[in-house]
């Protein structure tokens, strides 16, 4: 193969491109700004650290099946760490967005990390939801009776049934997850790709 | 000990408690979760973080 040939191949093309956009020392980096040390920067990794385990439990969950978890102690357990981070990931999720909106934390052409982390807390929102009525138990079916007149009357209904409990175990387990998935490390990709955003500038002090 | 045992430590099998206000209704494990997180909000803003140096102002 000649030089030029290898050059306009579309791997080395695109290999270049990622490089450059995202070096190894931007990707892992070994330091950070001084503005950074600070509790309202650990709520991102708080939320990232809870999503793990949300989604460790949840393939615990599916391995054995809702006879498990509604009947022994163990899967009581395993049911009850699902819940549980998903209450602590909510929790650092919204305190984090909460640091993220007083630092308008979108300047700089952020703009993208901040509209990821928004689609991220909505399909977080309908994967929580569709989870509470996947329980296959009287909250589950109080909870869908009563939300189906309400999404019956936007006309989604047709597309998205809850009372269908496979349809939305099938969204629960597999659509949801996998998009919050992919949305998580895109939001995570595009912070180390910019890189933290810089302070509000302090008002320059004018001497007498 | 099974874990039901733990449940009879709360009583989980009352009507839920709620807040009025106006036309404004939440249930108050509700807005105790939202205290927590304005007080956990205020407290990441101000509380030192380890191993930060403090500034020297005026230098
Ligand atoms: C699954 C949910 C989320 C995860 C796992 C996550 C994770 C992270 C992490 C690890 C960081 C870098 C560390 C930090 O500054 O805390 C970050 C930064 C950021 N997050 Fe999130 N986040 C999530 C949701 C959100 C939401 C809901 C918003 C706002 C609507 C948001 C907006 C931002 C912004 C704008 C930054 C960039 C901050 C900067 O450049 O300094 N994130 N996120």
């Amino acid at each position: 193969m000649t030089y030029t040939e290898i050059e306009r191949q579309w791997t080395t093309r695109l290999r270049r491109r990622f490089v450059r956009l995202l070096p190894p020392e931007k990707l892992l980096p070994d330091t950070q700004p001084t503005y950074v040390s600070s509790w309202i920067y650990v709520f991102g990794v708080t939320t990232l650290a809870a999503l793990a385990v949300v989604i460790a439990s949840g393939c615990l969950l599916a391995l054995r099946g809702p006879q498990w978890w509604h009947t022994s102690s163990v899967g009581h357990f395993v049911n009850s760490l699902h819940l549980w981070s998903v209450e602590i990931f909510f929790f650092a999720m919204v305190v984090h967005l909460w640091g993220k909106y007083f630092m308008a934390a979108w300047r700089g052409g952020r703009a993208l990390t901040w509209m990821t982390g928004v689609v991220t807390f909505l399909t977080s929102i309908a994967a929580a939801f569709t989870g509470y009525v996947s329980q296959s138990n009287f909250d589950s079916q109080w909870i869908s009776t009563q939300a189906k007149d309400g999404i019956n009357a936007t006309g989604a209904g047709a597309y998205f049934n809850v009372l269908n409990l496979g349809q939305m175990l099938m969204w629960h387990i597999v659509l949801l997850p996998l998009a919050a998935i992919v949305l998580t490390g895109l939001h995570v990709i595009l912070v180390r790709v910019k890189g933290v955003v810089p302070p509000f500038e302090e008002p320059v002090k004018v001497s007498q | 000990m099974s874990l039901t045992h733990f449940a009879a430590l709360l009583p989980l099998d009352t009507l839920g408690h709620y807040l009025h206000w106006h036309f404004i209704q939440i249930s108050v494990a509700n807005f105790v979760v939202i205290v927590l997180m304005v007080f956990t909000f205020i407290a990441a803003i101000f509380a030192p973080f380890p191993g930060r140096r403090r500034r020297k102002e005026n230098q």
